[in-house]
């Protein structure tokens, strides 16, 4: 039962981590209707600026260079990129967008090299224990970070002008422009956001338990797609669920390895890809994503 | 350019292209010829991607599962069960196909980008059994590919081969079995885009709708041409096995399923050429820029802290992807074409300007 608890709540925790990244992923969906490959990227970026500052700025100034430095990643990326693709189908952007991470995330990984690179929080290894569980300090401040990052984010959606022109233009972008919203702000938006988002998940996926941001990082960032697409793509409630049922599998799957070794050693990276399989052959569309409606 | 020269003169580039492939390995040393092999391979692959991708507009980062698929079907065929090695070649393609069918409820119904995130799930399992079914895999460390054996002819460097004095190992054997292949699966992918099949996969691509009330029977098509793509992937991996001789899982990941969207990008989407120009650039580049990376500024030799070749390699594809979409819609095919439509034009251009002025204005 101990473990259980201990499981459940670090899987909760990191869990709200990938809902982070997914929702980020999700926005740049909703504002331009492209696929991002490049998210791995941008929160590898993130999470290299945090690591490299910190000994110099200390971790506070660090964490927020991070942020703004993956929200410019992002933007850029849109202002060069995206912006200037041409192209008829957005699948074609996608791929542009696998181009530009290609390029990040060798360039990324080039300076890591086979470094572990701490992130310097101050939470460190401490515990908290209450009665028989423990937890560790930093999977709490991430659950209570991404969960107001994730508040602040949907009344931000909700009540800002900012949020009315993202809602206004992922319902339908010609009519929005036609009313005074300028898309190609709303678009620069959105990725920036998401990279800022990014960040923040970089930092809490590479603290206690994890050694540190190394060249696999970007690898686990890639567990944030199945949590969007699991969810619907289209919709940030499905983020959060997705992340959260992400989450919770993993870290389940890998806790439990002992009792399930028939399904082979690792299982825990595999599961999340097996949880999204089996979601999608019921709902092709996603637990909360819209089946568009089409009209001829 | 009337239709009477146009014809010839594809005939002869056809001509020389051919020629120059069979010379080849009488000339090319090992490495070169490996590298050639490697591309062939690739091209295989990239031409099934290009149904999937670039004619019907599914995206899929699966492919490398395919290729792993293949290349592990074959070795366990003929090594485990036993097989002649041929049979075992066509079985593994088959396997492959299987494979693709299996995923068919979600290739059929998801569309673009969101079948591509589905298809990661191809490679994060294939790699979780690839390293924990260790009695058909052989787990990390992988198996020894047994040499293809066609007609009491082996694919291996013993029993000695000499033709006009060049030493015939395994690398120049394949290569003949490489260019015969890679020859197959072009013929019969640009029967299936110049036919039928190729218009319907194309009126999907452009509007999913309207290709249904048209009669094409969407899901079905898309299932289809997953399968179909999946086949070339398990052919590419049967061929990139022979040529390795040996089948690792580390091979098998994303990275390769990126190599080949880079290739039909750079190359041109939906179409053969396409597919197998990219093949090449996207191959012969690392190996390019390894052998010659000593005479090049920017690239170091690996582990002295510069950019090694195979880095700048990645980055030289991987910023080709983004120039291409933006600047050269239609990849590199695309540019070729434009380039011929440009030159008769320039003629006409000049012919023009020297023509006298037109006496009729008024």
């Amino acid at each position: 039962m101990t473990t259980f608890v201990e499981l459940l709540v670090n899987g909760v925790s990191v869990g709200a981590v990938y809902a982070l990244i997914a929702l980020g992923f999700v926005v740049i969906f909703k504002a331009t209707e492209v696929v991002n490959f490049t998210h791995a990227s941008l929160l590898l970026a993130g999470g290299y600026l945090i690591a490299r500052l910190h000994p110099v700025v200390g971790f506070w100034a660090a964490v927020s260079a991070g942020v703004a430095g993956a929200a410019v990643v992002g933007a850029l990326v849109e202002f060069l990129v995206i912006r200037r693709g041409r192209v008829g189908s957005h699948g074609v952007l996608a791929i542009v967008t696998i181009g530009v991470d290609i390029l990040l995330t060798t360039e990324l990984t080039r300076q890591i090299g086979t470094d572990v690179l701490a992130m310097g929080d101050p939470w460190r290894d401490q515990v908290v224990r209450l009665g028989p569980v423990t937890i560790a300090e930093t999977r709490l401040v991430a659950l209570g970070v991404a969960a107001a990052l994730i508040v602040a984010f949907l009344l931000a959606f909700k009540f800002t002008g900012w949020g009315v022109a993202m809602r206004a233009t992922a319902e339908d972008a010609e009519t929005a422009a036609l009313m005074g919203v300028r898309l190609g702000r709303v678009s620069l938006s959105a990725w920036a956001v998401a990279g800022g988002l990014a960040a923040v998940a970089a930092l809490f996926l590479c603290v206690f338990p994890t050694p540190g941001l190394d060249r696999s990082t970007a690898a686990a960032a890639m567990k944030a797609f199945p949590a969007a697409i699991l969810g619907g793509l289209d919709s940030t409630t499905g983020a959060l669920a997705g992340g959260l049922i992400v989450g919770v599998t993993e870290t389940m799957m890998s806790g439990y390895q002992g009792q399930l070794a028939f399904l082979g050693r690792g299982i825990g990276d595999a599961a999340p890809y097996l949880v999204m399989i089996a979601i999608l052959l019921f709902r092709p569309a996603g637990l909360f994503g819209t089946k568009e409606p089409a009209r001829v | 350019m009337s239709r009477r020269t146009r014809w010839i003169a594809s005939a002869a580039v056809w001509g020389a292209v051919t020629a120059g492939a069979v010379a080849a390995p009488f000339y090319l040393e090992g490495f070169w010829l490996q590298t050639g092999l490697f591309a062939m391979s690739a091209a295989v692959g990239a031409i099934g991607i290009n149904l999937l991708t670039g004619a019907t507009g599914q995206l899929s980062l699966g492919h490398a599962f395919f290729l792993a698929v293949g290349a592990y079907a074959y070795v366990y065929l003929s090594s485990d069960v036993g097989l002649p090695t041929p049979l075992a070649a066509v079985l593994a393609v088959a396997a492959s196909g299987v494979a693709g069918g299996l995923f068919s409820p979600i290739a059929g119904r998801l569309k673009g980008a969101y079948l591509g995130i589905a298809t990661l799930a191809l490679i994060f399992g294939g790699q979780h059994v690839l390293f924990n079914a260790e009695t058909v895999t052989g787990g990390y460390n992988g198996r020894a590919v047994p040499p293809m054996e066609l007609f009491g002819f082996v694919f291996a460097d013993s029993p000695e081969v000499v033709v006009f004095d060049v030493p015939f190992g395994s690398l120049e054997r394949l290569w003949f079995l490489g260019l015969v292949v890679l020859g197959c699966a072009a013929l019969f992918a640009r029967g299936v885009l110049r036919g039928r099949p190729g218009l319907a996969m194309n009126a999907i691509r452009d509007h999913e709708i309207a290709a249904g009330v048209m009669g094409v029977p969407v899901a079905r098509y898309r299932a289809g041409v997953f399968v179909v793509s999946s086949m070339y992937g398990g052919l590419a991996g049967v061929l990139v096995a022979l040529v390795f001789q040996r089948v690792v899982p580390d091979y098998f990941g994303i990275l390769l399923s990126l190599d080949y969207l880079a290739m039909i990008v750079i190359g041109g989407l939906g179409s053969v050429a396409g597919a197998v120009i990219g093949a090449a650039f996207v191959s012969l580049l690392p190996q390019l820029l390894t052998r010659y990376g000593d005479a090049l500024p920017l690239v170091a030799a690996p582990g002295s802290g510069g950019v090694s070749p195979a880095e700048a390699a990645r980055i030289l594809y991987g910023a080709a992807v983004v120039t291409v979409v933006l600047f050269l819609p239609g990849g590199l095919l695309g540019l070729a074409s434009r380039l011929r439509r440009a030159i008769p034009r320039i003629k006409e251009l000049r012919w023009a300007n020297s023509a006298p002025e037109p006496a009729s204005r008024r």
